[in-house]
């Protein structure tokens, strides 16, 4: 072996060592700020974490745009929605009277919140685009309260991470980590350019989070919890959305 | 070794600065190990966008102006394919499966490797010189007359001269920037534009573009324009001598006059 060659072999060999080394630590650090999403795991991996981990640093405080009342979109959207259980015709043949929101896990008041309740609080609208993963949109204005003043109301525990929310669909559910949950565009809509949210839209109660894609704005919302870890629900990939081939983190 | 012209010329013989002398065979190679290695990662990672980005597409096969766009609004134009969502009314009587899934974390996942090899790759260009040495043009040959030479020998099919095995061409060096400078940059920056948090932080990325749905429509002609660059490319590539192309591109070797072809 010549002396170039060799001293080409120890570089490369330092330069691995040293990536290695510098990999691993970059992944505690990761782990240790809340830089990993719970899909990290398998061959895509890599590109959801550097996604969510930039973006973490980059757009914790950041507001999506909003937009002025012109340019809400008319007629309004409704996407297909899968065909509605018993439970929500039943609560539907009610006037949504007995629709409940039940907040519970690491909380130090569990709850649960009819309509009016929620209506109580301070509402809040904000108009802002809705983007689907397939490539369409739409602008309106969405009326609710913001999801941090619910969990405020609740009281949280400082080491909750995650909230998990349910729709009716027992199939659809999702979560966010804390710098959604407690954003100010983060909320729990009821209403939808000036009038009750339609069931098409999500009505009567949606989650609304405008700097994800719409998949993450789960419709007809039941249930929240709060939680320090995602292993325990479904698969512990973090949502339905990872389980059905999705990625958990949809802030692309 | 027989090689004409001035450019790219080897040395015969090296003395390197132990004092060792190396044999005058020393093969010089006609791409650096960097430019090979980032050529052919991007080659990955840009067949994977293509494919993952089609499948992409056909979720939703129309196209629009502006700010928003949804199957209410009146598209600029459709694509006359079968679409994997019921939602879109194609014409077709039938759905396609839904393929987005793996196609959206492959999407950003290619993206993301390619983006970092690219910045490699600009990076070592810009500090060794490749840039200005082999991919800048060189200023006689911008003159109309030799420009017109270059483009009517492409048009005419004619077979490189030896000289070209070892530099680029007027025509392949502009389009090779157009490429890396403008094309390359121009489809991060639309697909960015299409992040809803990544746009929450940098508003500029999609408002300087006329809205989010414009930016998707740019995104498809960009990504069309580089398939058009990449079929181009294998055509020459196959044109100037397939064997003797690949083997520089992936051993760094050019073959000799005689055994070009």
């Amino acid at each position: 072996m010549s002396d170039l060659s060799r001293r080409k072999l120890i570089i490369t060999g330092l330069a691995a060592t040293a990536g290695a080394a510098g990999l691993g630590v970059a992944a505690r650090i990761a782990q240790k700020y809340g830089l990993v999403p719970p899909d990290h795991r398998g061959i895509y991996g890599l590109g959801e974490t550097l996604t969510y981990a930039s973006q973490r640093l980059l757009t914790r405080h950041s507001l999506a745009r909003e937009f002025p009342r012109s340019q809400i979109s008319n007629p309004p959207l409704a996407n297909e929605i899968p065909p509605l259980n018993e439970a929500f015709k039943r609560l539907q043949a009610g006037g949504f009277a007995d629709w409940r929101l039940s907040v519970s896990g690491m909380v130090d008041r569990p709850a649960a919140f009819s309509l009016a309740e929620l209506k109580s609080y301070p509402s809040r609208s904000q108009i802002t685009q809705l983007a689907c993963e397939e490539g369409w949109s739409y602008i309106a204005e969405w009326i609710g309260v913001p999801l941090s003043h619910i969990l405020n109301v609740v009281g949280i525990h400082p080491q909750a991470r995650y909230i998990v929310y349910f729709s009716i669909d027992p199939n659809w559910w999702e979560s966010i980590d804390m710098a959604d949950a407690m954003h100010p565009q983060t909320f729990l809509a009821y209403g939808m350019n000036g009038n009750e949210l339609p069931v098409g839209n999500g009505g009567p109660l949606r989650l609304r989070l405008p700097r994800q894609l719409g998949y993450k704005s789960v419709k007809y919302i039941t249930h929240l919890t709060v939680t320090d870890s995602l292993k325990g629900f479904g698969k512990g990939l973090g949502s339905a959305s990872p389980e059905g081939g999705y990625a958990w983190y949809a802030g692309i | 070794m027989a090689r004409l012209g001035t450019v790219g010329a080897p040395l015969g013989a090296g003395v390197l600065s132990s004092g060792k002398v190396l044999p005058a065979t020393t093969v010089t190679l006609r791409h650096s190990a960097l430019v090979r290695v980032t050529h052919w990662i991007t080659t990955l990672c840009f067949l994977a966008l293509l494919v993952s980005g089609a499948e992409i597409v056909i979720s939703h096969p129309r196209f629009y102006w502006g700010e928003t766009g949804n199957v209410l609004t009146t598209p600029l134009f459709k694509l006359p394919i079968p679409s994997s969502r019921a939602l879109v009314p194609t014409g077709y009587g039938y759905v396609l499966p839904d393929q987005n899934g793996w196609s959206r974390y492959l999407h950003f996942q290619a993206a993301w490797v390619a983006v970092l090899t690219g910045l490699l790759y600009v990076i070592f260009g810009l500090f060794t010189g490749h840039l200005r040495k082999n991919l800048l043009p060189h200023k006689a040959d911008l003159s109309w007359r030799r420009f017109s030479i270059a483009v009517a020998k492409r048009l005419l099919f004619e077979r490189p001269s030896e000289a070209e095995a070892w530099s680029y061409n007027v025509l392949q060096r502009l389009t090779y920037l157009l490429v890396i400078f403008v094309l390359f940059p121009l489809v991060i920056w639309t697909g960015l534009a299409m992040s809803p948090a990544f746009v929450s932080a940098v508003p500029a990325t999609v408002t300087l573009l006329g809205g989010q749905q414009s930016a998707r429509t740019i995104h498809f002609f960009v990504s069309l324009s580089l398939l058009l660059f990449l079929l181009v490319h294998v055509v020459m590539v196959c044109l100037a001598g397939f064997r003797s192309r690949m083997r520089a591109m992936v051993t760094g070797r050019t073959g000799t006059h005689m055994e070009r072809i």
